[in-house]
């Protein structure tokens, strides 16, 4: 529809001004510099909501030029209506490419998912968070919750985890499960699955943590530890997907959508992670000639 | 095939945008003129600039008929199209004693100098629906409203004088300090903010939010125990003149035009400074346009969070980081946004704690 | 205790103002005797040039009406607000020679989750109500490393036992005890990491007689097994008389004498301190 002029004539590249993205890639190098600290930044108003993922876009603006190759997914899905709304807009300002193939991208922004496929040393992983203090929960106040970090006073969101065993029998958190960046900071890896939570230790690529309506950008970089909070006897446990497999590609090891069929009155599963669903089928496919 | 997952994004969001358009113009004679907005639907224009920090009321207006009416969606536009503006000056500071008044109302003195001007306003208009409006001929309506207004009300005649402030006169009777030297601004959209913050931000945040959130949080604030009963020293509206330094010779500046605003100044119970003095608390509101309600609103919050307490509007952190309205607005509606893997998450941790009470509730029976 | 031991807990010279004090007042000798109030600029110095020695096993009676300033001192001590000047030393804590009010925020951390437990007089202070009571000695064994469910259980169920509260409560929270409980909740909690010294601010205040004498005879025990030394804070001379061994009478943020609590029961020199034994008899 041509309802506005493209954005590439009205506007900076990349949307905003380079004043704008130098101050966040500062910020950034910051983040990078002390993993799972949470930077605060000027976050620019943007024009997508907020809450929808200016955070991780103004990450992704900041960073992006005309050599990358751009993958955005929501929910693992690349054609998810706001990982399109996001790819849109970038596209509209800049001149990068875009994929669904998170191996032939050197910049994928993500909500809720890590790929399957393992992040390399080229590529860098940004995500959108919604709430970037893990102690928000036991410590409603950003000045307190400050000087937690700082003396590393977590005893707070231990007892947190203690009390939920004691009630449940199990730490009852699902997604966005708090671990510990290099024995030094706790941190919030955004609402993704404990299923993903594991690649972010001692990976290759570069994972960047962007929250615009709260102002605060971190990073887990290459090689850094990083362990979920877990007591020794009730160690850190992973969704269960046992005896289950996606009905498209066949993936036993992947994270699964259960979906439920109304007509036919069953639950059946697909893989979330729709990029590798494909080219597991592909190659499925190709193992079939 | 059975069920799909959200696929045919690209196809799905067209379609919306489609549709969005039809529903905006359908049994439309013609379109809504943006000019007819932004001088008719002052009120809205007004909040629309003072929420979005951009003092653009023709762009304010186009946001608007965009926005299909939705000021909060409007004001989002405008916060948007601003934080890509290139910021190549910064103004001298206004003077609000130098407004040109349009309205001013004190509820602390019954005479003010310069006497207590009502101005348009419809505090005491009863709130009857006025049908007339159905069939306005707009250059009639005008042409009978000049005649009846008095001459020393006639916007074309009107040349008054700039009134001292009501603080002011406080301040010379040493009921009130004086204003605290401007050291140190920050500038929100451009700084990063860590709590607690200095007052120039508070104030900025204050001034850019949303009016039905700070009218609610006012009121609450007038509601409870601790509460005391702000009196309105002075609320003025009118134009205030925004200059710049001459850039080719130092002690001169440029005029770049007037813009309208609400200033408000409250007190409220007195208090004793660290020097033994005992004076008056101020509280301080100033918003783009006329918005009384939300300047007012602003003047209790603003000595709120300047004094001590336990009560919410106390809390810096509760007030300015709800009262936003692009941040409120985003938060609350990313809801709408999938999240099939935190609940996926959420029922495998349910699943596994419905076990575990099951194998218990086992045990025991055996 | 010989005089040739050193102190475990050594305080020298407190001073606590509340208010910004002023020229007048920066100077303690220049307030009207008998007042810790500073007629010039309206500061209230709570504590007012406090000194003392606690000793290991020894309990230490701090004795004074309200707003004598007596729960001023043991809330500085525990740092829950900063003292205006003076210093304290911990002799079991890095060779004791450093001033503990000067230390960082980590290292006060430290000390009041290994050397120091409090227990208040409003238990709502000193616990986490919403939590179970399991959970509210969990939080000072996680404090200090522990990371096993199994043995944060099994020893929050020792303390509690030791304390007399039924193990089938202990995964209830304490807003559901009586005060007395709650008191012996706070006090398990306090105990939870050994710490040698103990600061119990008016923990008898406001309980039953017999819930009073069972929490009094409860902290003797601990005494006795531990060699805990303790401060005892009371308004009561006989929750002190009790307790202490030695006493220390405050009034207007002054220590106006000190002494065995034998001694100044019998024979006690200053008016109001004879006063106070006067109204005991």
């Amino acid at each position: 529809m041509a309802m506005h002029t493209p954005l590439k004539q009205t506007y900076n590249y990349a949307f905003l001004d380079e004043g704008s993205k130098k101050e966040i890639r500062r910020a950034t190098l910051k983040a990078v510099a002390i993993p799972g600290y949470q930077v605060p930044f000027a976050s620019r108003e943007m024009p997508i909501g907020r809450g929808w993922g200016t955070g991780g876009l103004q990450l992704t603006l900041s960073l992006i030029g005309d050599g990358d190759t751009l993958k955005v997914i929501d929910q693992g899905n690349d054609d998810s209506v706001n990982a399109v709304s996001i790819k849109k807009l970038v596209q509209a300002c800049t001149n990068v490419a875009v994929t669904t193939d998170a191996e032939q991208a050197t910049l994928i922004q993500s909500r809720h998912r890590i790929p399957e496929v393992p992040i390399r040393a080229d590529q860098i992983l940004v995500f959108q968070v919604p709430i970037p203090e893990p102690l928000r929960f036991v410590e409603p106040k950003e000045k307190k919750s400050k000087h937690l970090h700082a003396e590393m006073d977590y005893s707070g969101i231990w007892l947190r985890l203690y009390e939920d065993i004691v009630k449940w029998g199990k730490i009852s958190i699902g997604a966005d499960y708090p671990a510990l960046a290099h024995k030094r900071y706790i941190f919030a890896p955004s609402p993704i699955p404990r299923y993903d939570l594991p690649k972010l230790h001692q990976a290759e690529g570069l994972f960047l943590f962007g929250a615009g309506r709260e102002k605060k950008i971190y990073a887990i970089p290459p090689y850094t530890d990083v362990e979920p909070l877990a007591f020794d006897d009730y160690p850190f446990e992973v969704e269960h997907f046992e005896g289950c497999s996606c009905r498209l590609c066949g993936s036993t090891d992947s994270f699964l959508d259960e979906l439920y069929d109304e007509a036919a009155g069953q639950t059946f599963y697909q893989c979330s992670d729709t990029g590798y669903c494909r080219k597991c089928r592909e190659r499925g496919a190709q193992h079939g000639k | 095939m059975g069920y799909v997952a959200v696929t045919g994004g690209q196809q799905a969001i067209e379609t919306a945008n489609l549709l969005n358009q039809w529903y905006r113009l359908k049994d439309a004679d013609h379109a809504l003129e943006v000019t007819a907005i932004e001088k008719q639907m002052r009120h809205l224009v007004d909040r629309v600039i003072s929420e979005s920090g951009l003092y653009a009321p023709n762009d304010a207006a186009l946001a608007l008929k965009q926005a299909e009416g939705d000021p909060a969606e409007a004001a989002f536009l405008l916060r948007a199209y601003r934080s890509t503006l290139e910021r190549n000056v910064e103004s001298l500071t206004v003077d609000p004693g130098q407004m040109r008044v349009i309205r001013r109302i004190s509820s602390a003195f019954k005479d003010i100098p310069g006497s207590q001007i009502l101005g348009p306003t419809a505090d005491y208009t009863h709130r009857l629906l006025n049908f007339t409006l159905r069939n306005e001929e707009a250059q009639a309506a005008l042409k009978s409203v000049l005649q009846q207004l008095p001459k020393q009300d006639n916007p074309h005649t009107d040349h008054r004088q700039p009134f001292r402030k009501v603080a002011d006169l406080l301040r010379a009777q040493g009921l009130l300090s004086p204003p605290n030297a401007r050291n140190g601004l920050v500038d929100i959209t451009r700084d990063k903010l860590t709590f607690p913050v200095p007052r120039s931000a508070k104030l900025q945040l204050l001034s850019r939010g949303d009016t039905g959130a700070m009218t609610a949080l006012a009121c609450s604030s007038m509601r409870e125990h601790t509460a005391q009963h702000p009196t309105v020293a002075e609320l003025r509206v009118g134009y205030v003149e925004l200059t710049v330094a001459y850039p080719l010779a130092s002690n001169e500046t440029l005029s770049l035009g007037e813009v309208m605003v609400t200033e408000v100044e409250t007190i409220n119970s007195f208090t004793k400074k660290d020097n033994g003095d005992v004076q008056f608390q101020l509280g301080y509101g100033l918003t783009f346009g006329q918005n009384e309600t939300k300047a007012i609103a602003m003047a209790i919050l603003e000595q709120r969070l300047e004094t001590d307490g336990t009560s919410p509007t106390h809390d810096e952190e509760f007030v300015l980081l709800h009262v936003d309205s692009i941040e409120a607005n985003g938060f609350v509606s990313h809801l709408k946004l999938p999240h099939y893997i935190t609940f996926q998450s959420k029922l495998d941790v349910l699943r596994q704690a419905q076990k575990l009470a099951a194998e218990k509730t086992d045990h025991q029976e055996v | 205790m010989g005089n040739e031991d050193r102190p475990l807990l050594a305080v020298r010279h407190l001073m606590k103002r509340f208010g910004k004090g002023c020229a007048t007042c920066r100077n303690p000798q220049n307030l009207p005797s008998g007042s810790s109030h500073c007629p010039h600029c309206g500061s209230v110095l709570a504590c007012n040039d406090i000194s003392f020695d606690l000793y290991e096993g020894e309990i230490l009676g701090i004795v004074g009406e309200s707003g004598s300033g007596k729960s001023s001192l043991v809330q500085s001590l525990y740092f829950d607000s900063p003292v205006t000047s003076g210093s304290a030393t911990i002799a079991t804590y890095n060779k004791g020679p450093r001033n503990i009010f000067l230390e960082s925020a980590q290292q006060k951390r430290y000390i009041r989750n290994h050397l120091m437990g409090m227990v208040y007089q409003n238990p709502w202070i000193g616990l986490k109500m919403n939590f179970s009571s399991g959970g509210n000695i969990a939080e000072k064994l996680i404090a200090a490393g522990d990371f096993n469910v199994r043995a944060i259980r099994s020893r929050a169920a020792d303390l509690l036992d030791h304390v007399e509260i039924p193990i089938t409560r202990m995964d209830e929270a304490p807003a559901h005890f009586s005060g007395g409980m709650q008191q012996r909740v706070q006090i398990s909690k306090a105990l939870a990491n050994k710490p040698p010294i103990l600061l119990l601010d008016e923990v008898t205040t406001g309980l039953d007689l017999s819930v009073q004498a069972r929490v009094l005879d409860l902290i003797r025990r601990i005494q006795r097994e531990n060699r805990t030394a303790m401060l005892v804070v009371s308004h009561d001379l006989g929750v002190i008389r009790m307790l202490c061994d030695r006493t220390l009478v405050m009034k207007q943020g002054r220590c106006i004498e000190a002494g065995l609590t034998d001694q100044i029961l019998e024979d006690p020199q200053h008016t109001y301190t004879q006063l106070l034994v006067h109204s005991l008899l």
